[in-house]
């Protein structure tokens, strides 16, 4: 710890820090732009000027920038003092000259940081009586809108763009006054991450499209704190809503988690919370009906016992407990495909008894080599590819380390270290979007992946396995690279849907002592595999046989989990098909009863992680009736309060027991005060819904949660897990996020949400596997299939996001080229199913390997890989 | 005897063609470079040129062999080291590095050659001004001789030593020809400055140890070797060494450029070689050198040109070419026009100089035209301030403040009129 005085009074500060990350964290109130926690500094704003003094003789002092000037022991600062201050409001009135006063029609007013910072410089006149410059928009694509009259020039949105999260086609144009961010030319923003500049943007450059569909100010919306749906990263979200609709996702800061950026799957994919897809009103034989009656004939299709239910990987633990409940643990069925589910049970198995561990988001992008196997990291868990692009900085990091720049000095370390690389090696069954920050890539097909991933293990494990042959450099290099690594990392997954993968990369791991993450497709797919219950099969075999008069189908598409061929027979059979869910889809349109389930906007409950992190979300608005939790339509009345399922859940299954820690119970006060979901400056809850009834209808009650559903409560600020969004006296953006934590860019005050539920062993020791498959031998007229993933299309849900929808592709098959013609019609027949569907080239498919577009209707519910047939149609 | 007071010119051709590699090696050229390879470590190089006083000719007058010394030498230092000649000659009113490498482009090519092997450096660089096109075709002549006759290449001379040498064109930005900004040009990016640290000589040039030196300063490195350090201070009328590029723009009888003595007095320059103001036309000031410094009067004109001696007048010697303005000229208007300079050429990085300098130089127009507006004057005062050196980025705006802060203070009469009298009273 260093002493620093600002404004003559001693303050400990942390010397590795700049001056400005350490007068944010104390508290005050220093403006800044180009500085941003996450992108470091680069002087170009000269908006947090300082006086600095030589001694407390100094009465002099100059001028620094404090985001560049490290907070060196006994530097005394005046943040205060009438030339600094004065400094300060000069620049906001150059940033000022060519912004537009449009404050009232733009949607970053009222939580615009430029407009934070004018304020709080005192500036409120302008001189400059010149014409001001103007420039051509963009048209940016569905997500991000672009208005550059607005910008002032601080480079936050190249510098994350580019610098952070690697895309190439946002840049800056032209020079002096007039620098222009944008493309080269008006199309779709291409990286996955740029929905972020909605929020590095500290004006109103960038915003978010589908907000403006919808617009509502901030502090008019009513916000809830929320984990993303869109796979199993477990991001966290916060989701504002005003009048019954989910008006946009922002980031919600969790240091161990998402940090400050999410993906735009994770950003834009709420859109389906407004889909005129939703289900509203129960149906009973395709006719509305009342909640009563729905209640009741779903009691009297259970009380018999002939009923199953199946779970789902995208509901909470709450909801499939109470089906699990419901039914009896014996009936009690996990939604997942069987293929998967045995793969995912091997996961869970290998993390919980193999003596390695999961590491956290902020972990992976400290880690100094990385192998990354078999998974397409960009497409299945967006936020960890960001993550890895992070990691491989670590060499960087050590060569600033060496010439003494501090880290926090972004273009320093950026013009000393250049493009150097840390270790990262993509070994999957086609291209990635990673691969070129990769030291090596190498593409095979899944048995060949697992094989190289053996060897690289056995390299430690010794003896040769025998499999070797292919790639012995590689398997060389990687296997020094991790060697030599002070924290390495091994990332695998489903996608393979190879066992063999999911092995090699534990033994990797066990060998290497490197920490093992596997990226799951689902929020609650880890969640779901620790509820447990029987096999898809085994449910299907239970009714196929006539042991079950009653299906209950808890927010799931049967036909995304099994072929359409073994599906339709099944739901012909059951008698009484009972389905709960949020959005119309194949298996709801065969349901006898309909429920309508809540959204994750509309409901609170608990997701575990792929890193084994449970994490509460809640519910921005109650749903209109008779919309409800799924658990609310499963219970009895003997669970009225989300407290009363986790408490009966810990009784139940242990493991999942700390899962109630996730956040504080709904009984939680501070100084004996709700949370406010509503900002104080909420408008309108007189006036909003005056046209139905004059009197203020009273907020609604609240059981579940400490959250209130208006702007009354604590004026504190909420503990991690519960902080709907943030806020502080003078910061009306989201870099209000600076006040929350220990330290900026640190933990948050009373701890980063969620609690890790899987930690390895302590007392066991390393086992490898042994199962090394034969190598892949392509077959003669036939393709061995592999799912593409894409960010934009293999999740069900965002799916129905029209912005989201808007990006996505549609069904094709890719093939490496033999003869096919670019998007020539070609008809592929696998497990029994035959589409017509579009070919595209991608060369770098291992021989005999095709790819199928995943998760994208009509081509669902099949198990890959898997072998099928490619035809030419003439 | 001339050719020893005139080291850098003094072997130059009256036609204005170049010194070809015969004519250059027939005057005593590639001395420099054999005597080194055959008798003198890099060290002794960097000594040499230390003790000969060489300050930076680019205008900030850094000693050349200090610099020389920051590079980390021998085995272990990260491959390559880089040299990169800065000859992105953009300040206006400066012509010197032009007659340089137009003249006489092997004795920069051969200055260059020892400052590597004093850094041991492998690859050079020759960052060009856009439009310097005639230089452009000379450089590259030259170079090719150079490689034919294997001063340039592997194993030079026999000596083991070997280096690659490039001539690379600027786009054409004046912040090309900031130190930093130069080396970010040179890697394909935005010309815009770097911080420090890193110091471009630990990790400059993709990141690589690299040294920046002035065409003129890398021109007087060979005669140094040849004469020695002693010869070098001698030459010159102050402390700083050697022999310096003098020029003069305006309206004088014979605007030109001339390598004088270091330390040279304003007024000789001015009316000895410049000869004096045309005739009926009386001096009002001038900037010393080149656009970025500030206007000096009538009272200062028998000051010494050097680094120092400029100081004592509030001003600096930069490039030492004066731009002469003459009482026939609006102040107002050469205020505006050097402004409209530095605001083009604001790279966009930092807020007071992209936004600062756009502002000044519509105040300034806003005079010229008749529509100046009482405060005016205070608000350009504020500006000038406003980009003093610490609160800006790098040396662009300081540099423009210089200029505009003096012509304030010495025609202050006339900013008054221009927004009194609603017109430009030159016109």
């Amino acid at each position: 710890m260093a002493t620093v005085y600002i404004d003559n009074k001693p303050y400990p500060v942390n010397p590795q820090e700049n001056l400005l990350h350490q007068c944010l964290s104390l508290g005050f109130n220093l403006p800044y732009f180009c500085w941003h926690p996450a992108l470091g500094s680069v002087g170009a704003c000269r908006q947090c000027a300082v006086k600095h003094f030589k001694d407390e003789h100094d009465t002099q002092g100059k001028i620094v920038m404090a985001c560049v000037t490290a907070a060196v022991d006994g530097t005394r600062i005046s943040i205060d003092d009438p030339e600094a201050a004065s400094f300060r409001a000069g620049v906001i009135e150059g940033l000022m000259l060519n912004h537009p006063h449009d404050c009232p029609v733009c949607d970053e007013g009222g939580e615009c940081h430029l407009q934070d910072m004018t304020v709080m410089t005192g500036l409120a006149h302008r001189r400059y009586r010149f014409e001001k410059r103007t420039f051509r928009n963009q048209d940016l694509g569905p997500l991000v809108n672009h208005e550059m009259n607005r910008c002032i020039q601080c480079y936050r949105c190249v510098r994350f763009y580019r610098d952070y999260a690697g895309g190439k086609d946002l840049n800056s144009f032209s020079l002096h006054d007039t620098v222009f961010f944008g493309r080269e030319r008006d199309g779709v923003l291409e990286s996955e991450f740029a929905g972020n500049l909605v929020e590095v943007c500290p004006t109103g450059v960038f915003t978010d499209k589908t907000l403006k569909q919808h617009y509502t100010r901030k502090w008019d919306q009513l916000f809830a704190p929320s984990v993303c749906v869109h796979c199993g990263t477990g991001c966290n979200t916060s989701v504002g809503e005003r009048y019954g609709t989910v008006r946009r996702t922002v980031n919600r800061y969790n240091h161990e988690v998402n940090g400050y950026f999410l993906c735009d799957r994770g950003r834009f994919g709420y859109e389906f919370v407004n889909s005129e897809r939703r289900i509203r009103e129960p149906r009973l034989r395709g006719e509305p009906a009342a909640p009563e009656t729905a209640i009741e004939h779903l009691r009297r299709a259970v009380a018999h016992g002939g009923a199953v239910g199946i779970g789902s990987p995208r509901a909470s633990l709450e909801s499939n407990f109470a089906l699990r409940s419901l039914v009896g643990a014996g009936r009690f069925f996990c939604g997942i495909a069987d293929g998967e589910a045995s793969l995912i049970r091997l996961m869970l198995d290998i993390l919980r008894t193999k003596p390695v561990r999961v590491p956290t988001l902020q972990e992976i992008e400290l880690s100094d080599a990385v192998l990354v196997l078999g998974e397409d990291v960009a497409n299945t868990a967006p936020r960890i590819a960001l993550s890895l692009r992070q990691s491989v900085r670590q060499s960087s990091f050590d060569i600033a380390n060496k010439l003494k720049i501090p880290l926090w000095l972004d273009n320093g370390v950026r013009d000393a270290a250049q493009d150097r690389r840390s270790p990262l090696f993509v070994l999957a069954t086609q291209a990635t979007r990673i691969d070129e920050i990769a030291t090596e890539t190498f593409r095979a097909a899944p048995d060949d992946l697992a094989r190289v991933g053996f060897e690289i293990g056995k390299s430690v494990i010794g003896p040769d396995s025998g499999a070797g042959g292919i790639g012995c450099d590689l398997v060389n290099e990687i296997s020094t690279a991790l060697k030599n690594a002070k924290r390495p990392l091994v990332i695998s997954g489903s996608s393979c849907g190879s066992a063999a993968v999911i092995q090699a990369a534990a033994n990797i791991a066990q060998a290497y002592g490197a920490a093992l993450y596997y990226t799951l497709p689902e929020c609650n797919t880890i969640g779901a595999a620790l509820m447990g219950g029987g096999s898809l099969t085994s449910a299907f075999d239970l009714i196929r046989n006539g042991y079950a008069d009653t299906l209950i189908v808890l927010e799931n598409d049967l036909y995304r989990r099994a072929p359409r061929a073994e599906v339709d027979p099944l739901l012909e059979k059951v008698p009484h098909l009972i389905v709960l869910d949020s959005l119309v889809n194949d298996t709801s349109a065969k349901a006898e009863l309909l429920l309508p389930a809540a959204t994750f906007a509309e409901s609170d409950g608990t997701f575990v992680s792929s890193e084994g992190r449970a994490q509460r979300f809640f519910q921005a608005f109650v749903p209109g009736d008779p919309i409800r939790e799924s658990w609310r339509w499963l219970t009895d009345e003997s669970w009225t309060r989300l407290d009363d399922v986790l408490a009966a859940l810990a009784r139940e299954i242990p493991e999942l027991g700390r899962a109630r820690d996730a956040a504080p119970s709904a009984a939680f006060r501070m100084a004996g005060a709700k949370i406010p979901r509503a900002p104080h400056r909420y408008s309108g809850r007189t006036a909003m819904l005056a046209n139905i009834t004059v009197s203020e209808p009273k907020p609604p009650d609240d059981p579940d949660s400490p959250l209130s559903f208006s702007m009354e409560g604590t004026e504190d600020k909420p503990p991690g897990p519960l902080i709907p969004f943030f806020w502080s006296p003078g910061w009306n953006s989201i870099q209000a996020t600076n006040f929350y934590q220990k330290e900026v860019a640190g933990p948050l005050r009373g701890g980063d949400p969620g609690v890790r539920l899987i930690e390895p062993g302590q007392s066991n020791g390393k086992s490898y596997f042994s199962e090394i498959p034969e190598p892949f031998s392509p077959r003669q007229g036939e393709w061995l299939m592999i799912p593409i993933n894409h960010i934009f299309g293999s999740d069900e849900l965002s799916l129905s996001a029209p912005a989201i929808a808007e990006l996505a592709p549609g069904p094709y098959v890719a093939i490496g080229s033999n003869g096919f013609a670019h998007e020539s019609e070609v008809s592929v027949t696998i497990a029994d199913e035959t589409f017509r569907l579009p070919v595209r080239i991608r060369p770098e498919l291992p021989a005999g390997i095709a790819g199928l577009s995943y998760g994208i209707p009509p081509v669902v519910g099949i198990r890959l890989p898997q072998f099928g047939k490619i035809e030419k149609i003439s | 005897m001339l050719a020893i007071e005139k080291p850098l010119t003094g072997n130059m051709r009256g036609d204005g063609s170049p010194v070809d590699i015969d004519a250059y090696e027939a005057g005593g050229g590639y001395q420099a470079l054999r005597k080194i390879l055959h008798g003198m470590e890099p060290k002794q190089v960097t000594q040499e040129i230390k003790s000969a006083n060489l300050r930076g000719r680019g205008g900030a007058g850094f000693s050349t062999g200090t610099k020389w010394s920051f590079v980390p030498l021998g085995p272990d230092v990260p491959n390559p080291t880089y040299l990169v000649c800065n000859a992105d000659e953009m300040e206006p009113g400066t012509f010197k590095d032009r007659l340089l490498m137009e003249r006489d482009p092997h004795q920069l090519i051969e200055g260059m050659i020892v400052a590597c092997y004093a850094i041991e450096g492998d690859v050079a660089y020759i960052f060009l001004r856009n439009e310097y096109r005639l230089c452009a075709e000379r450089i590259s002549r030259a170079l090719a001789e150079a490689y034919d006759r294997n001063y340039l290449g592997k194993n030079i001379l026999g000596s083991g030593f070997n280096l690659e040498m490039r001539l690379h064109i600027s786009a054409g930005r004046y912040m090309c020809g900031e130190e930093s900004g130069l080396l970010n040009a040179l890697e394909g990016k935005r010309a815009n400055p770097r911080l420090k640290p890193p110091y471009p000589t630990t990790a400059g040039l993709f990141g690589k140890p690299t040294v920046v030196n002035n065409v003129e300063t890398l021109c007087c490195v060979p005669h140094i070797i040849n004469h020695g350090a002693e010869w070098f201070r001698a030459l010159s009328h102050s402390d700083d060494g050697g022999t310096k590029l003098y020029g003069v723009s305006g309206k004088v009888k014979r605007p030109g450029l001339w390598e004088l003595p270091m330390g040279t007095p304003v007024r000789e320059i001015l009316e000895d070689h410049a000869g004096g103001m045309r005739d009926g036309l009386k001096l009002r000031g001038l900037v010393p050198g080149g656009a970025s410094t500030e206007f000096i009067t009538d009272a200062d004109l028998d000051l010494p040109m050097d680094f120092k001696g400029l100081a004592k007048a509030g001003s600096r010697m930069g490039t030492g070419t004066m731009i002469v303005l003459d009482d026939n000229t609006c102040p107002v208007g050469m205020t505006w026009n050097l402004m409209q300079f530095f605001a083009r050429e604001s790279c966009g990085w930092c807020t007071p100089c992209w936004s600062g300098l756009g502002w000044a130089e519509r105040l300034l127009a806003a005079m010229e035209d008749g529509n100046g507006e009482q405060g005016d004057i205070e608000k350009l005062e504020q500006l000038a301030k406003w980009w003093s050196p610490g609160n800006t980025f790098c040396a662009l705006a300081p540099g423009a403040a210089e200029p505009l802060q003096s012509a304030l203070k010495h025609f202050r009469d006339d900013f008054e009129r221009h927004i009194r009298e609603g017109h430009c009273p030159h016109h």
